[in-house]
């Protein structure tokens, strides 16, 4: 096994962990934030979409790779706006937060 | 793929950013600086491929449109969508991420020179890819067309489903196998491909639409493993950080979401298969009789009452109404009645959907109580007022071991004095099975749209 490798399994499993354990305990009210949340993050793929799309050639391979492209990009965007929006609604209820919102 | 280790520290950064930024979005206090932070994360790590990228990108005219459509499509929907439809939109933005995920380990594998075979890690990685993310992408497609009601949100099952889903995921099994060990090639790819879309279709297929939130979680864990496995095709850390988290993290959120609902994952996902037959008790109840009532009666009922608790689900999201819910409520607080909301963990379609949409109407938090808050309080009430609210209120969930949703916990609505249902109909709620209580001697039906039914109220209790 080259090293590159076994770099990589390392942090696979050290994120394992990592994910179990940064979420404990979260209040019911923040469950549908923080699944959006997360979806965003993995938009993170649009690295992934990007770098193999540099590299294609073929008709075929461009294509989807522009394909490829275009669905991360939405992932990530829509992602990190519609979780913005929804927790944007949390700040309200505090007791000096804005009374009329539309 | 190598970097320098300038761009490995930033792709470091990012993958810290992400960390920080999922840690913060499990406290309410810090949840939206959370999603900022990881947003920024993604904002370096994007900046930084376009530099390490910007010698040996052999199209960027193409690249930058893709990235100029995807911009655009992306914000728009997620500032256009209304609230009641954010679950469809999350599960939508969680298959084009899982669709993507899947195209990457395809293009990886198209592009091994002919005559050559890929290495053992890169097959194994583009099989799971493959296969995790089209499940997903195909997966969120049905979870999507459930909730925008597109199709029906009751289990779809026939007889053999579980057979042929089981051979169907032994297929896939067989064929990535066969990529791996005999190179069999692109076609294998793409026989993979079609039948891991088959797979997410055929899974989901059978799962209740009151079950979707939970669903659409599971698939999120599955992109994020999608993407996870794309980083080891490319040799990119970023994605296997990234992914990994979100795999992690999701799986237990999972667990937690289907702990809420009182159910096991296994219960849930696979406990419409094998009883086809659910809805034989709903048949024989189309005869039976219920009592509803005007408006002004019911009126005058909540107007004397001393204590109201209100049930709020679904259809008063639908219906837009959740002003008229706080003006009843304004009302009957002035008449010293007091008023409380008892919210279901999963109240509307995820959790915490319904405190959301409250608090859009500027509805106190305070009056906001927790399921295991007040359930205890329903006996002291006068009125439990249901409004578009169904299966978080059915007894069957508590007394009927064959029904669908038996051990879901359930708010008391049944032990209040009477009971008042607002509904548009007759019709069973997103479960599709049919409510005892509806039936009650104590329950009075209030048939019509929420909104206008809750301002004829608001009129009755002030003229009371």
């Amino acid at each position: 096994m080259n090293t590159q490798l076994v770099n990589e399994i390392s942090i696979f499993v050290l994120a394992i962990f990592l994910g179990f354990e940064v979420i404990s305990k979260v209040p019911t009210i923040l469950h549908t934030p923080l699944m959006s949340g997360s979806n965003a993050i993995h938009g993170v793929i649009l690295v992934g979409a990007m770098v193999i799309m540099a590299s294609a050639s073929g008709p075929l391979e461009l294509t989807l790779g522009f394909v490829a492209v275009v669905l991360a990009t939405i992932n990530m965007v829509g992602g990190y706006v519609v979780t913005d929006r929804m927790l944007e609604m949390f700040k309200s209820r505090n007791p000096k937060g804005p009374a009329n919102r539309e | 793929m190598h970097l320098s280790s300038g761009f490995t520290l930033l792709y470091l950064l990012a993958a810290v950013l992400f960390i920080v930024g999922l840690h913060q979005l499990s406290s309410p206090k810090h949840a939206r600086s959370g999603n900022l932070v990881a947003a920024l994360g993604a904002l370096i790590a994007v900046i930084a491929t376009i530099v390490v990228l910007h010698h040996s990108v052999l199209n960027w005219v193409l690249m930058a449109l893709a990235i100029l459509i995807g911009i655009p499509v992306g914000a728009v929907a997620a500032r256009a969508v209304k609230m009641t439809a954010m679950p469809q939109m999350v599960a939508t933005f969680n298959g084009v991420g899982g669709g993507a995920a899947a195209l990457v380990a395809i293009i990886e594998f198209l592009m091994v020179p002919k005559g050559s075979t890929a290495s053992l890690l890169l097959s194994i990685s583009v099989v799971f890819a493959v296969v995790i993310g089209a499940v997903s992408f195909s997966g969120s497609g049905v979870a999507f067309a459930k909730l925008q009601e597109l199709m029906r949100g009751t289990p779809l099952t026939y007889p053999g489903q579980q057979p042929v889903n089981g051979a169907v995921a032994a297929a896939i099994v067989v064929m990535g196998v066969l990529i791996v060990v005999s190179g069999i090639g692109v076609i294998g790819l793409w026989l993979l491909l079609l039948l891991a879309l088959v797979l997410g279709v055929a899974f989901v297929l059978p799962i209740g639409g009151a079950d979707m939130p939970v669903v659409i979680s599971m698939l999120n864990a599955f992109t994020g493993l999608a993407v996870a496995g794309d980083g080891f095709v490319l040799g990119l850390p970023i994605l296997v950080v990234g992914g990994t988290l979100v795999g992690a993290s999701g799986t237990f959120l999972t667990k937690m979401m289907s702990d809420n609902m009182g159910r096991s994952l296994g219960n849930l996902l696979f406990g419409a298969f094998g009883k086809v037959q659910v809805g034989t008790e709903t048949a024989a109840s189309g005869e039976r009789s219920v009592r509803s009532g005007s408006a002004d009666d019911i009126g005058t009922l909540l107007a004397y009452s001393q204590r109201v608790i209100i049930v709020p689900g679904y259809g008063l999201a639908v219906a837009q109404a959740q002003h008229a819910v706080r003006d009843l409520a304004d009302a009957l607080e002035k008449r010293g009645v007091s008023v409380d909301y008892a919210i279901h963990p999963v109240a509307g379609r995820m959790p915490g959907h319904m405190n959301v949409l409250l608090a859009e109407a500027n509805i106190p938090y305070e009056q906001l109580k927790d399921m295991d808050e007040i359930n205890d309080d329903f006996k002291s009430a006068d009125v439990a007022l249901v409004v578009g609210a169904n299966d978080v209120v059915n007894p069957a969930a508590r007394d009927s071991p064959g029904s669908p949703i038996f051990g879901m916990p359930i708010l008391n609505a049944d032990q209040a004095k009477n009971i008042i249902f607002m509904k548009r109909s007759m019709r069973p709620g997103f479960a599709g099975i049919d409510n005892e209580l509806l039936y009650d001697p104590k329950t009075i039906m209030l048939f019509g749209d929420a909104k206008d039914s809750l301002t004829q109220l608001v009129a009755a209790v002030k003229a009371a």
